[in-house]
């Protein structure tokens, strides 16, 4: 009886593995680490997998002897009153079961601090003609700056693929953390420090990006999209950036515009026009997601301005359902809609 | 007040003032157990929000509150006590002694750390729990509104010195109050890991104390040690938190290491497989553990020189664990293993811990750690440890120590049932979270958005939350059954091998009429295969000197906690009052002998003599 519940637990652990991989796959191609799409990512996948690999080693060799103790060294029933030997202990083994482990470690710990130096290399003296980019994390949105470009946008960011763009990120508030699983690990915004990193995406895609340290009730939601263009598109687009302004294209839209400029400039910027203790709004036309979370819609930007804290609690962004009627806030979005740099 | 013990005893009273380690043992696990079912219920509530992607079951707020007091309950409230009770009730058993070297102490230790919980879990009550995560980051923790996170500040504080005494108490304990013939190398190793585990709680907890205080001058007093605005640095906090949280790791892990080999001994009825490199191997990782704790803060910035030293001694960790996990294996190789509930606590805790340490190793690689950090795979990785290991170990001493402790056995059975339905929901439940955290999902989020890949994972873990929870009602549902109506067990049930098993269950006040004599390792089994019934004694039958009782604990304890509670409301007159009390008791303590009473020789009854 004994016996076959013990077999079962043997079915039932690998079992167990079969099924959180069947049931989760590697994740959704844009958010997972499980299929890097950048050198850094590439980079870490490889340790993954050859620590992985190592600790697999380890583990079937435990598991062999586990399984030969529990099946052959059972006591079988009350009546078995042998007293076993009392060994106490064997020296050779306990030196084996030293030696062994340090070596694997070696065998880790050399690729481990190659790649540590590798993935800070550049950093301190970034390369004349790369991209950097200027990372501050806010509860909870993200402001991206190029000051060599001289664009200011948030929560969409755009890189060019094939080159290593530099980061240096700070918090204006708490501490967050900058991740963007499929092209790289994370690295802490702090708000004493300025930290730095690079990211390499291979190729040209949208991929999300998380923070990853608490920071406040809507921690969850503090989400972020890259956008990893070809070198000639992300100039295009950084070229249309910097020339884009204000504009309404039509009378409701300049409604909006003059809405915006009353209510909304002092802590949004459009073009280099505005405030900057909130997001900045230039491209907001042609951004996927309202808020980094919703879905990019004309009643969710509504909903959004009427009362911001319904949808990520604990954010600043006041309420403005009470000051803006219906018709404002219709203008107000066919206005912020209108704020395109893409076609 | 030497007639004192004969006077009828008024239970509350004594229970309030006891100064016996075996009372008090009891009062640490009672507490401890009844703040891990509200830690427990905390995780359900945040696997139920965790259920579906978009799901609002307690909203954001709720859940930060949840997530925080989860870790720090489980942490501080449930696993610490529940580890100081074992040691209460059984330390003193093991190396011989009649009691601990202070046993006033002990109490307040106690009552100290009871003082604190219950201020830490008043937020709910009073406008909020704490919401800043288990670690209490700053800014995050000093710019929290409302009062929740002053209940953490202060509430750990004044649980946190409780541990100190007691760690002091046992270090001083193991050290002094050893019987004849109990030299260091024969003491039984839920005796040594809980030795080392206090001398880490002696240099671990000062860290966290500091970083309190400096917390607490941030937030109540108006000072910026972590305001960078103000010249301040939020990450001395991130480094003083971790100084003691990574040894905190190993105060938990070791005592549960110490009651998987005295358990694993005892069920294969072999002397455990190279006791010395058990030793060494605890020792080892204790002393390590306090050079690795940068290996939570490899995404803070501090360079690639820091993030590679602290990798490489992190890893070195994994080489006395290593050694223990096949000592393990090779006590019971050879054995006649049996598997009554204790034991298939700690034969299933040789896989799930041997996970964790797997997890352990991959995020001591710092690149990898890039993407594993506070993400869900951290998650996983922590509660194999936590779970897996001292858990595990806690379930298993409690169904081996039990009838030792309380005289009677619990229901096997349902011990069985327990055991089957955790072991599965836990694995059912973290396993899955490896993925979840290399598939993009950070940690302590309240929720996700639906269309990542996210789902099935999450519902998988929250069914296994549940099936721990059932298991855990059964448990419950023992323990109460147990208590009501169990079967006595007798003085050595699980045919024992070190000295707790010598005596009555459960222990007589006195522990030992006469000191025994130690005659080597594993020293109850010895004279067992000697042929002798008892303990050979080490002194003649006479007087026994026992401590006073005393309610000055409570009231030092209740002092401190009216100062805390007042000081967050800024009452301060109400906060010196608290003071007040709280010096006037320690200085009654020092004014007031203590004589202690006797139990007279001719009132130990017949079977506890040896007469000569």
């Amino acid at each position: 009886m004994q016996m076959k519940r013990w077999r079962n637990v043997w079915r039932f652990l690998p079992l167990l593995s079969v099924i959180a991989l069947a049931l989760t796959g590697c994740g959704n191609e844009q958010l997972t680490a499980m299929l890097p799409k950048g050198e850094g990512a590439e980079m870490q996948f490889n340790l993954m997998m050859l620590s992985l690999y190592i600790m697999i080693g380890v583990f079937v060799v435990v598991a062999l002897i586990y399984t030969v103790v529990l099946v052959r060294f059972r006591r079988r029933g009350e009546s078995d009153n042998e007293i076993p030997e009392q060994t106490e202990g064997n020296v050779v083994l306990e030196i084996l079961w030293t030696v062994v482990p340090i070596i694997l470690l070696l065998i880790l710990a050399v690729p481990t601090v190659m790649t540590t130096f590798a993935l800070d290399e550049g950093t301190e003296k970034v390369p004349k003609d790369a991209t950097v980019i200027k990372v501050t994390a806010h509860q909870y949105w993200w402001e991206f700056e190029y000051p060599d470009l001289e664009v200011k946008t948030s929560q969409d960011l755009h890189i060019p693929t094939g080159e290593r763009v530099y980061f240096e990120l700070v918090s204006k508030d708490v501490t967050h953390s900058f991740w963007v699983p499929t092209l790289g690990g994370k690295m802490d915004t702090n708000t004493a420090t300025e930290n730095k990193m690079w990211l390499n995406a291979q190729e040209p895609g949208t991929y999300y990006g998380k923070c990853a340290e608490l920071c406040g009730p809507s921690h969850a939601l503090m989400d972020f999209k890259v956008i990893a263009q070809e070198k000639e598109d992300f100039e295009a687009w950084a070229k249309s950036m910097k020339e884009a302004g204000s504009q309404a294209a039509s009378d409701q839209a300049a409604q909006g515009e003059e809405i915006f400029a009353n209510s909304c400039i002092g802590c949004h910027a459009v073009g280099s026009e505005g405030g900057n203790t909130g997001p900045n709004l230039t491209n907001f036309g042609d951004r996927e997601r309202v808020a980094g979370v919703l879905d990019h819609t004309d009643k969710n930007i509504k909903n959004w301005i009427s009362n911001p804290s319904e949808f990520k609690p604990g954010n600043n962004m006041p309420a403005f359902g009470d000051q803006l009627n219906d018709e404002e806030l219709d203008a107000l979005v066919v206005y912020l809609q209108g704020l395109k740099v893409e076609e | 007040m030497s007639a004192h013990a004969y006077k009828k005893k008024n239970p509350v009273w004594d229970w309030l003032t006891t100064v016996d380690h075996k009372k008090i043992g009891i009062l640490y696990l009672a507490s401890g157990a009844f703040f891990f079912l509200i830690g427990g219920l905390e995780a359900i509530l945040l696997r139920v929000q965790l259920l579906y992607p978009e799901f609002d079951f307690v909203g954001a707020e709720t859940f930060n509150q949840l997530l925080t007091m989860h870790g720090t309950t489980m942490i501080f409230l449930a696993a610490m006590p529940l580890i100081f009770g074992f040691m209460n009730a059984i330390v003193p058993l093991q190396i011989g002694a009649r009691d601990v070297a202070f046993p006033f102490v002990n109490s307040l230790g106690f009552w100290l750390f009871t003082a604190g919980g219950i201020l830490l879990n008043l937020g709910w009550f009073l406008g909020g729990a704490p919401d800043a995560g288990w670690t209490g980051y700053a800014p995050l923790s000093t710019t929290s509104p409302g009062n929740g996170v002053d209940f953490y500040v202060l509430g750990l504080q004044i649980s946190g010195i409780g541990t100190l005494i007691g760690g002091i108490n046992f270090l001083v304990t193991i050290i002094n109050m050893r019987a004849p013939g109990m030299t260091f190398m024969r003491m039984p190793l839920f005796t040594w890991s809980s030795f080392i585990t206090s001398g880490l709680i002696l240099f671990a907890f000062p860290a966290l104390t500091i970083g309190l205080a400096l917390l607490m001058f941030d937030r109540l007093f108006g000072s910026q040690f972590f305001a960078a605005e103000a010249g301040g640095n939020p990450i001395i906090y991130e480094h003083l938190f971790w100084i003691f949280g990574h040894p905190e790791v190993y105060i938990l892990v070791l005592p549960a290491f110490g009651m998987f080999s005295e358990i694993i001994a005892t069920f294969a009825r072999k002397r455990l497989f190279g006791y010395s490199a058990m030793v060494f191997a605890t020792a080892l990782i204790g002393f390590l553990g306090f050079m690795v704790w940068v290996h939570h803060m490899f995404t803070v910035g501090l360079g690639p020189i820091a993030n590679s030293i602290f990798a490489v001694a992190t890893m070195l960790i994994a080489v006395p664990t290593g050694v223990k996990i096949f000592n393990w294996l090779f006590t019971m190789w050879g054995g006649k293993v049996s598997f009554p509930t204790a034991n298939l606590f700690a034969v299933g805790f040789i896989p799930s811990f041997v996970l964790g340490g797997m997890t352990g190793v991959m995020l001591s690689v710092p690149p990898a750690d890039y993407q594993y950090h506070d993400s869900y795979f951290v998650v996983a990785h922590f509660h194999y440890v936590i779970v897996g290991g001292v858990v595990f170990g806690l379930f298993a001493g409690m169904y081996y120590w039990w009838p030792k402790i309380f005289g009677t056995v619990l229901n096997e059975f349902l011990g069985k049932l327990h055991f089957w339905l955790f072991f599965i929901g836990f694995h059912l439940t973290f396993f899955p979270m490896h993925f979840l955290g290399l598939m993009g999902m950070p940690r302590r989020v309240y929720t996700y958005l639906s269309g990542q890949s996210l789902d099935e994972a999450n519902f998988a873990a929250t069914m296994g939350a549940f099936l721990m929870g059932l298991a855990t009602i059964i448990m419950v549902w023992n323990i109460i059954q147990t208590s009501v109506k169990g079967k006595k067990a007798g003085n050595d049930p699980w045919d024992g091998r070190t000295l707790e098993w010598a005596i009555s269950s459960p222990a007589p006040e006195y522990n030992f009429a006469q000191t025994p004599l130690v005659r080597g390792l594993d020293a109850w089994w010895l004279e067992k295969r000697a042929g002798n019934t008892q303990m050979v004694a080490a002194e003649p039958l006479d007087d026994i000197h026992m401590p006073d009782s005393s309610i000055l604990p409570v009231l030092l304890s209740l002092g401190l906690f009216t100062a805390a509670l007042s000081a967050i409301y800024s009452n301060w007159v109400l906060a010196i009052g608290g003071l007040a009390l709280a010096a006037l008791s320690m200085i009654l303590r020092s004014v007031i002998d203590y004589h202690g009473y006797h139990i007279h020789k001719e009132d130990l009854p017949a079977e506890g003599r040896e007469d000569k």
